[in-house]
């Protein structure tokens, strides 16, 4: 696939400003981090859910415990697309009855993979509040679903597709709008 | 890389990248049957039909279950109770149940080929449970699953394959994928039951595939010993005079596991015929896999089905 870029909606310093930014709003809503269970959406979940961490520890020298979820057996699509997606592992802990889990992923868009995350998530266990952290808010949504942490909200096409890229997947750090061709 | 086929008939026509597509998916579906709630919604609404033509309890349960915790609907049909005993071809039985619209269907057959020619004629994906003789993929595909997680790699390893390997499909599946994933494979048993030729048949791939002469030539610094079952049900044509004759020459005992590498693995794809093929101290010693290879069974079918049955 070839893409036109259209803009660029983030650079590297843009984004390290908005993760700390939602660092510390998890921070002042959930005064008991012990209980708190950050828990990225992979792919690109994973690696800002740790960058989160990253900053929380430095705030306030918490270590706030870590899981990561992959939705691809709870997907409502899977019939409709044409090759079965490979699976990346999927790690929380024993028991997440309890906790607070903050999920994390880098787009909402439809809305349906954080419906997937938390199906996946109850059948873990009975977590005592289920929180979302996004980095972008693309709109578009097609079920009920809010996030309580966005990094920036973007007005978008539904042609146009965001496309954020890490350092950890791909050679540089910025969120860019594009279009394919 | 997708698995761009509608059926599972045997490990033959499997290429290297489709084999570790399907190990590495099996891997990921290992830790569900490790969690609480051991069941994913999947295959909600897919149906699953296991045709057993043979007895079977650990394949038939595996694929049971596999269906089951990924939430398909699996429905059990054994020849005995069928309408196989009133007459019905298997052409005929494979229409009819293609006619309830299945996802997947999965059979054993006492004659090789079976299964392709099911697949020829029904939409459902066909998984072949064991035909004959001739394949069975989903034990060979455990059996690697077992063996690399064991060892960490297949390639370079020397596996001795030792028994009945004239009547086993579990050894033409297993010498097919070990050798295509670049293993050396010996194979050992009485002369009456080893197909001689069989060796021509199979392209070795990185690795290779001989008969030893002896099973202790064939265990002597093996990575992983294999033993097969004594078919009981198969063994009419008078191969060997008595089954106490085939344990004091052929059976696997802790002397002769002795002259495999320190580290080795034994496998058997069971049922154990315990004090024939292989002693209960090895069988139930440290370095036998075979209930891992129960609980990889179950991953591999469930990473099968997922790959087969999941789409449109």
């Amino acid at each position: 696939m070839e893409f036109t870029q259209k803009a660029v909606v983030m650079t590297a310093g843009d984004m390290n400003r908005v993760m700390a930014r939602i660092a510390s709003q998890i921070v002042e809503n959930n005064p008991d981090l012990a209980n708190v269970l950050l828990v990225g959406i992979h792919r690109r979940g994973v690696p800002l859910a740790d960058t989160i961490a990253a900053k929380i520890k430095e705030m306030d020298g918490v270590d706030v415990a870590r899981g990561t979820l992959d939705i691809t057996l709870y997907r409502d699509d899977l019939t409709t697309v044409a090759d079965r997606p490979v699976i990346n592992k999927t790690e929380l802990p024993a028991n997440i009855t309890g906790k607070t889990i903050i999920l994390v992923d880098d787009v909402l868009y439809t809305g349906r993979t954080i419906r997937a995350a938390m199906d996946e998530l109850i059948d873990f266990g009975r977590p005592r509040r289920v929180q979302l952290a996004v980095l972008i808010d693309r709109g578009w949504r097609e079920l009920p679903i809010q996030a309580d942490y966005v990094g920036k909200t973007v007005t978008t096409t539904e042609a146009e597709i965001i496309k954020v890229m890490l350092p950890e997947f791909d050679d540089t750090e910025q969120v860019l709008l594009v279009e394919q061709k | 890389m997708p698995l761009n086929r509608k059926d599972l008939l045997g490990i033959a026509d499997l290429s290297v990248e489709e084999i570790n597509l399907i190990l590495d998916t099996a891997v990921t579906f290992r830790d569900i049957n490790t969690r609480q709630i051991k069941k994913v919604p999947t295959l909600r609404g897919k149906t699953v039909i296991n045709l057993f033509f043979e007895a079977s309890t650990r394949t038939r349960t595996s694929f049971e279950i596999a269906g089951k915790r990924l939430s398909a609907d699996t429905i059990n049909i054994s020849a005995s109770t069928s309408s196989v005993v009133k007459g019905e071809t298997l052409v005929d039985t494979a229409l009819n149940l293609q006619a309830m619209a299945p996802d997947a269907i999965v059979i054993r057959h006492s004659s090789s080929g079976a299964p392709h020619q099911i697949a020829k004629i029904v939409k459902a994906a066909v998984i072949n449970a064991g035909d004959g003789a001739h394949e069975h993929p989903t034990q060979a595909l455990l059996d690697a699953l077992t063996i690399r997680h064991a060892k960490g790699r297949i390639g370079g390893l020397k596996v001795a394959i030792i028994g009945d390997v004239l009547h086993s499909r579990v050894a033409r599946s297993n010498a097919h994928l070990l050798t295509k994933l670049g293993a050396h494979v010996v194979l050992a048993g009485p002369r009456t039951l080893l197909p001689f030729g069989l060796e021509k048949q199979i392209p070795a791939g990185n690795g290779s595939i001989r008969f030893a002469d002896s099973i202790e030539d064939a265990i002597t610094d093996a990575d992983v010993v294999m033993m097969l079952r004594i078919q009981m049900e198969r063994q009419s044509g008078g191969f060997f005079p008595s089954l106490r004759e085939y344990s004091i020459h052929f059976g696997l005992n802790k002397r002769r596991l002795a002259l495999a590498k320190p580290d080795a693995i034994v496998l058997h794809p069971g049922p154990i015929n315990r004090g024939v093929e292989i002693d209960s101290d090895v069988a139930d010693g440290v370095s036998s896999l075979i209930l891992d290879q129960v609980e990889n069974g179950v991953a591999v079918r469930m990473a099968i089905l997922y790959l087969l049955a999941g789409g449109e």
